[in-house]
């Protein structure tokens, strides 16, 4: 009997548990986003910048989009599509009933628009009447960076809710660049009214719509009670420009905030002992590396840049200059990406070991070959998303290397200047230090933009193999997701056998948050999606 | 006095035109490269190659010059880079903010370091002319990033008597018309606008107070004391005259020169934008936008920023002139 009263007070106490932590979303109230700069501009075509594209984000939906926690796509304003077997043609088949926040309607037509304005050759077909592309509208980066005029042969609309693209060759992270900012469906009506004003008066079909903006100061959103995806539990969204990190973040703690991006690693601290905080953390989808200058001899010999990666304490590195924020890298794509390869063991840091492959590869002999006594490790001048000081970051590096006999020398150019003498190999950059953050969640947007050498000049490591170009170009014209799986893994190990570079960090990224925010997540492609937020 | 004012007016055209030429060349040969810092890591040669022809970066410097003068006398200053929008429009969009705050922190600088100087003139040696003099020296040293901080974690965080950063709750809804947010919520009458938007402005604009404050205490301590040792106020305090009408009348108006072309130079200076008082308190004015354009080598918006400030600056400087001459008819034209 004693116990049969005790079982229904576990269940009874498990119930209420529950009943605490699941509570249901409650629709009301406004949510303050603390962030350190403005967006330059609210048009998804022209934008580059992260604090643009946060807003985008809201206002406007894809063709597909990420899922809530990945870059796995889901269905977006297209509800399926179909890949024809030639991998040529995407035939993708719109959401009926969706408006624009103007009033107009979301169709074919307006996605032609939308996608072919960015065209060089707007090879397009419009359905209904065709909307006047602008005259005059600045370049749009994004699109030129993802090569899509390279990619994209025409974009037709069959009827009011079918549109086909048609590629010039087989690329298979093209569904994943559609889900990328750029691609971004906007009202034709406003855009052709607006003109270059589209900027600052976006009109998409997204969860929130456009109210206001301060310059510098303040943008306002409000709720699009008729999202196609249910209406966000917010009424208002306010992203609030506050540049210090320590104010942002006193901010936060006066609750004046609700969210408070990029705080200072020491703020982190705080915000944990804070009983009223709470922190969200996502590994960022970036990496920080070391590379080499692969056209000096000195670099060709593969045991010589094993050695140096022995050499290097990365963990140290994270531990003391990423203040914990971020995670060695033993591959050159994130974790938390499809296709990682988890099986490789990464080089250990072994000054020992790196100082014998040093001696078997006559690395002295060879520098004094080259008429060098040491060597340069270029640093970045400035912070950046997967490295938040180059310069520690390097002189960490110059210690390492000192112990393994390496003498190395820092160069450092201010930041434009640095990017543009590193794109030229320079006879004396021996290691160079540089990163990237992804930008479609796929692992070519890494492997290849990285490390393709043979590919295309503009790769910034300018390692050139011919087994590894041929994975990745299988790779872009595979059919199934698991044959790139394999080629994919194929190209980490390559990596790691070949050494063309270090990896070093993967940055993650901690936001303290009021403990009344409920449901915020991070996305690994950094956007800030308010969509499925709720105060309590 | 209009003749002294033609010559003083004309007299801006040489100095503005050699402001632009040192703008224009000066961050033109800061290294950088615009196309490189808005492409970052993705840049490619075609891509940057096309923002360079874009930007119109690709002809010759002397070329660009002409037609930046030639835009600047249609009063078009170009665009940002960054946003593409009208530098005309970006200016006008945080000039406003700059304004307020300046002229709050010179009202505020002004009174209390006139009065303060003025009595320390007047009681020289006593403990509060040696206090005053203290605290003006503290004014000038202490670093303003710091003040603001200590300042915001007492009143707003401790004490929570006024409002930490920005310039408005979000709560609070006002139209603008001039963007001055006191000026606006007076025009459209809206009082909690106003209340909440003064109480944003008091402690950026006492931080930003304090330098001006100490350099005119310190300036009007030494010009009363300077005219204090003249036979005039002698001459005035034996005719038994009252300290008020001695020091005041007699003493003041003849110490103000000096005063007034500091509290000219100073009003100028804050009018280029006080970068750190409104970087720490998110106050969105033109100093930051300046320092953020020079980072990002966005030469328009660095070019039409700075020829405003040092339109301004210059302005301010001739209507200090003119009120020389004004408070000193001695002064005419030379």
């Amino acid at each position: 009997m004693k116990r049969r009263a005790l079982w229904w007070a576990i269940g009874l106490l498990l119930i209420l548990a529950g009943m605490a932590t699941a509570a249901d979303p409650k629709v009301g109230g406004t949510l303050v986003f603390g962030r350190g700069g403005d967006s330059a501009g609210l048009d998804p075509a022209f934008e580059t910048d992260g604090n643009s594209f946060m807003i985008c984000d809201n206002i406007f939906d894809q063709l597909v989009l990420y899922a809530d926690e990945s870059t796995e796509l889901v269905p977006g304003l297209a509800t399926s599509w179909d890949v024809a077997e030639d991998g040529l043609s995407y035939t993708f088949h719109l959401r009926k009933d969706v408006k624009f926040h103007d009033g107009t309607e979301m169709n074919a037509d307006a996605v032609v628009f939308s996608i072919g304005r960015m065209m060089k050759e707007k090879n397009v077909k419009f359905a209904g009447e065709p909307p006047a592309f602008p005259e005059k509208q600045p370049p749009a980066e994004y699109w030129l960076s993802m090569e899509m005029d390279d990619t994209i042969e025409s974009i037709e609309a069959v009827d009011s809710h079918t549109v086909v693209f048609k590629l010039k060759r087989r690329e298979a992270p093209f569904l994943a660049n559609m889900a990328m900012d750029f691609a971004a469906i906007v009202s034709p009506t406003a855009a052709v009214k607006y003109g270059e004003d589209f900027r600052s008066n976006p009109v998409g079909t997204g969860p929130f719509k456009f109210v206001k903006w301060v310059k510098d100061d303040r943008i306002i959103l409000e709720a699009n009670t008729e999202y196609w995806d249910g209406r966000p539990y917010l009424d208002q969204a306010i992203f609030r420009v506050i540049p210090d990190n320590s104010v942002r973040f006193l901010e936060l703690k006066t609750g004046n905030i609700s969210i408070c991006q990029f705080p200072n690693p020491e703020d982190i601290e705080l915000a944990k002992k804070d009983p009223n905080l709470k922190l969200v953390s996502q590994p960022g989808m970036n990496i920080g590396y070391v590379s080499f200058n692969h056209t000096k001899p000195l670099w060709q010999d593969k045991q010589i840049r094993k050695a140096i990666a022995l050499a290097i304490n990365k963990k140290a590195i994270v531990d003391n200059i990423y203040y914990g924020l971020g995670q060695v890298a033993k591959n050159t794509i994130p974790p938390t990406m499809w296709g990682y390869n988890d099986d490789i063991v990464d080089h250990p840091y072994d000054p020992e070991a790196a100082m014998a492959l040093l001696k078997e590869a006559d690395f002295a002999g060879k520098l004094e070959a080259a008429g060098q006594d040491k060597i340069t490790l270029w640093s970045m001048p400035v912070p950046r998303p997967y490295n938040p000081n180059g310069m520690k970051v390097g002189e960490a590096i110059q210690a390492d290397l000192k112990k393994v006999g390496i003498d190395v020398e820092l160069v450092t150019f201010e930041w434009g200047t640095y990017l543009k003498k590193q794109r030229t190999q320079p006879p004396e950059m021996d290691l160079f230090q540089l990163g990237w953050t992804g930008d479609n969640g796929d692992p070519d947007n890494f492997l290849a933009v990285l490390l393709d050498g043979m590919a295309d000049p503009n790769v910034r490591t300018q390692w050139k193999n011919e087994d590894y170009h041929n994975t990745i170009l299988k790779a872009k014209q595979a059919n199934s997701k698991d044959e790139r799986i394999q080629l994919y893994r194929h190209a980490q190990q390559l990596i790691h056998d070949e050494v063309p570079l270090i990896n070093v960090a993967h940055s993650l990224v901690v936001w303290p948050e009021l403990k009344q925010v409920q449901n915020f997540k991070l996305h690994p492609t950094a956007s800030v999606r308010l969509h499925k937020v709720w105060m309590e | 006095m209009s003749k002294f004012i033609l010559h003083r007016f004309l007299s801006l055209i040489p100095t503005l035109l050699g402001i632009s030429i040192l703008v224009f060349f000066m961050i033109h040969m800061i290294p950088g490269d615009p196309a490189e810092m808005m492409l970052g890591e993705r840049a490619s040669e075609q891509s940057l190659k096309e923002l360079r022809e874009d930007l119109g970066l690709d002809k010759p410097l002397y070329v660009q010059y002409g037609l930046f003068m030639a835009r600047l006398f249609r009063g078009d200053l170009g665009r940002a880079y960054k946003t593409n929008e009208k530098i005309t429009t970006e200016i006008a969009e945080r000039f406003p903010a700059t304004i307020e705050l300046s002229i709050a922190a010179i009202i505020i600088a002004t009174i209390f370091g006139m009065a303060a100087g003025i009595i320390s003139a007047t009681k020289q040696y006593s403990i509060f002319d040696y206090t005053s003099m203290v605290f003006s020296l503290i004014g000038v040293s202490m670093p303003i990033f710091w003040l603001g901080l200590v300042l915001m974690i007492i009143f707003s965080l401790n004490l929570g008597w006024l409002p930490l950063s920005g310039r408005l709750s979000y709560h609070i809804n006002l139209e603008t018309v001039t963007r001055i947010y006191l000026l606006d919520s007076i025009l459209s009458q809206n009082w909690p606008a106003f209340k909440d938007a003064l109480w944003h402005l008091i402690m950026p604009a006492f931080t930003l107070s304090t330098i001006p404050m100490a350099i005119i205490a310190r300036i009007t301590r030494s010009s009363m004391l300077e005219v204090l040792r003249q036979d005039y106020i002698r001459t005035a305090k034996a005719k038994g005259l009252g300290p008020v009408v001695v020091y005041l009348k007699h003493g003041l108006k003849n110490a103000l020169i000096p005063v007034i072309t500091v509290i000219g130079l100073q009003f100028g200076i804050l009018m280029g934008g006080a970068i750190l008082t409104e970087t720490i308190f998110a106050w969105p004015g033109i100093g930051k936008w300046i320092l953020d354009a020079v980072y990002a080598r966005d030469f328009n918006a660095v070019q039409g920023g700075t020829m405003l400030v040092a339109t301004t600056f210059v302005l301010i400087n001739m209507l200090v002139d003119i009120l020389y001459a004004w408070v000193n008819p001695r002064i005419k034209v030379s």
